[in-house]
């Protein structure tokens, strides 16, 4: 006897939003990226839709990174130059946006100034006519001097900037809204600080359609199962009417991946382990498969290969 | 929370006053205020004054959907009166109500049927309100089932169990209570449980506590809708976090902020 699919129709919808502004719509943007608009899990299209597919961004540095050999091969060309690695990202490894990373700002890295970030940011700017985001260096007193100087940098051109946290956000929501972009909200694992932060962020007057979330991602191997259920738990409230839920969410998939020792280490450290320069993006790979199944609509990834595979499996699935 | 807001009912003077003189900024005034205020449906009811109730339920109707575009509840024992309401109506509402005699339902469970409307059933019969949970259940399960039978789903089924003045039938608030908790194991997917809240506090000096206290003892036992006072802020506040400790929503520290917002409310 055939059973009927039970079908999980949903009361609420993901917010959509869009990330880029073209130049008729006052930016220089020559794509945009539009994610969110779901009203089901991932990919269960027979229960809702899912108009728009996740997508992948790639990371440059304002900084050369401590990375692995069978990772910074890929960079070493470029890492020291923001503009070549942003047209490298796009043209050579399929980058859907790009995602400056202001790590040489920390304090205990380059202590770089507002002045060297929007430097970066304007050259990347030039080089690349995808859309951008900028993550600062998480140090709340140097973010809120660096990130605004950015967001005027970026006027007008519709990025996604990072991260307003629950006890840091009032800088960076005020300045999104100014210059007219879209701001990442930020929790560590914590569903109830995340919808905190996405309730603080709306109440400084931004438009749900103009926020992105994040759980900190967990790498395989670090706590995956935790991302996993804590984005599951989000989308699901979200998807039953949670509008403070129901937005978007970004993970850190590479940067997180490429902390894991399985990723990193050698072959001839670990032999069992196997050759090392499939076994890093693999477990990017794995990281961004499990992130995606629970309802991540941004990725950020840092191997070409892991970038191609994960593409080719969003393709797949949609 | 399916929150019915009550306040358009020709019980209440404003509303009297605007339908006899056909003032639709009141009544307008009060669509849009109780939405702002965490309403979801709003219940229409044109009262006993009414001369003509048929065409005052279709004005009020048709007044209410010129300044917003909400679901209603078309609420009035006088089936002719539900059918002109139901008829007048944009998107299919909710029929307020049935009980478990044969010429009522005879009367309304087409009328949902047709228009896909839902319909509230209360557990109550011709010969009046039973004073047994089993009785009380038995009239539930018979407007459940010939509802399914119409063709309506269970999810479009609003159950009450029916909550009477605690000043005037005190040892029924039990019954009442354990009926609730029963009605939601009729079937899977179960019916919406209601209540019309009001009722519980009728001739109390002190009405906002015991409506609050009422609501909060039915959400514990799986009420999920209720006609109530939207306006009553505390109410409100009491059921959003009586629903947050039944884990119906994720907690943060503005909780209730993040409730109304996400009803659209507040604005």
């Amino acid at each position: 006897m055939p059973v009927a699919r039970v079908l999980d129709k949903a009361s609420g919808q993901i917010a959509e939003v869009t990330i880029g502004a073209t130049k008729a719509n006052g930016g220089s943007r020559a794509s945009v990226v539009k994610v969110g608009g779901e009203t089901a899990m991932p990919f269960m299209f027979d229960d809702g839709v899912m108009p728009n597919a996740p997508v992948v961004g790639m990371e440059v540095w304002d900084m050369q990174p401590t990375w692995p050999d069978h990772l910074a091969v890929h960079y070493k060309d470029v890492w020291n130059n923001p503009v070549a690695w942003a047209a490298k990202c796009q043209e050579k490894f399929g980058a859907q946006m790009i995602c400056i990373r202001l790590i040489g700002t920390h304090p205990d890295n380059k202590n770089f100034g507002p002045d060297d970030a929007v430097k970066v940011v304007k050259a990347v700017k030039g080089a690349t006519g995808l859309p951008i985001m900028v993550i600062g260096c998480d140090v709340p007193e140097k973010d809120n001097a660096v990130l605004p100087a950015v967001s005027q940098a970026l006027a007008g051109e519709r990025a996604l900037i990072g991260f307003a946290s629950q006890n840091n956000y009032k800088t960076l929501a005020a300045t999104c809204i100014a210059d007219g972009h879209n701001i990442l909200t930020s929790a560590p694992l914590d569903v109830n600080i995340g919808k905190q932060v996405n309730i603080l962020v709306t109440d400084m007057g931004i438009p749900i359609e103009r926020v992105i979330q994040l759980q900190t991602t967990a790498a395989l191997g670090y706590g995956l199962e935790y991302c996993f259920s804590a984005q599951e738990r989000i989308r699901q409230a979200g998807l039953g009417g949670d509008k403070m839920l129901a937005i978007p969410m970004l993970a850190t998939v590479g940067y997180e991946s490429w902390r894991a020792k399985e990723a990193k280490v050698s072959a001839a450290e670990f032999p069992a382990w196997g050759p090392e320069d499939k076994r890093g993006p693999a477990w990017e790979v794995a990281t961004a498969v499990g992130v995606l199944l629970s309802g991540a609509d941004i990725l950020l990834l840092n191997h070409p290969e892991a970038v191609a595979a994960t593409k080719k499996y969003v393709k797949s699935m949609m | 929370m399916l929150v019915i807001g009550e306040r358009i009912n020709g019980m209440f003077k404003d509303v009297r006053k605007a339908i006899q003189t056909k003032d639709k900024a009141i009544v307008q005034d009060l669509a849009k205020r109780q939405l702002a205020s965490g309403a979801n449906v709003l219940d229409v009811n044109v009262g006993p004054a009414s001369a003509d109730p048929v065409s005052a339920m279709k004005w009020l109707v048709e007044t209410i959907y010129e300044a917003v575009d909400a679901p209603l509840a078309i609420d009035s024992p006088k089936p002719p009166v539900v059918e002109a309401g139901v008829k007048a109506c944009k998107r299919p509402p909710i029929i307020n109500s049935t009980d478990g005699s044969p010429d009522k339902m005879a009367a309304l469970i087409p009328l949902a049927a047709e228009y896909k409307a839902g319909l509230i059933g209360l557990c109550m019969d011709e010969k009046g309100i039973p004073s047994t949970v089993d009785a009380r259940l038995e009239v539930g399960m018979k407007i459940l089932a010939a509802c399914v039978e119409a063709g309506i789903e269970p999810q479009n089924v609003h159950l009450d169990p029916v909550i009477l003045p605690v000043k005037f039938s005190q040892p029924q608030f039990a019954v009442s209570f354990e009926t609730l908790r029963q009605l939601k194991t009729l079937s899977d997917p179960s019916p919406q449980l209601v209540v019309g809240l009001s009722n519980a506090s009728q001739g109390c000096i002190d009405r906002h506590i015991v409506n609050r206290i009422t609501l909060v003892m039915g959400i514990a036992g799986g009420l999920n809708e209720a006609i109530m006072d939207p306006f009553d802020t505390e109410l409100m506040h009491a059921m959003i976090t009586a629903e947050l400790l039944m884990n119906k929503q994720i907690y943060c520290d503005s909780y209730i902020d993040a409730y109304m917002k996400s009803m659209g409310a507040g604005k």
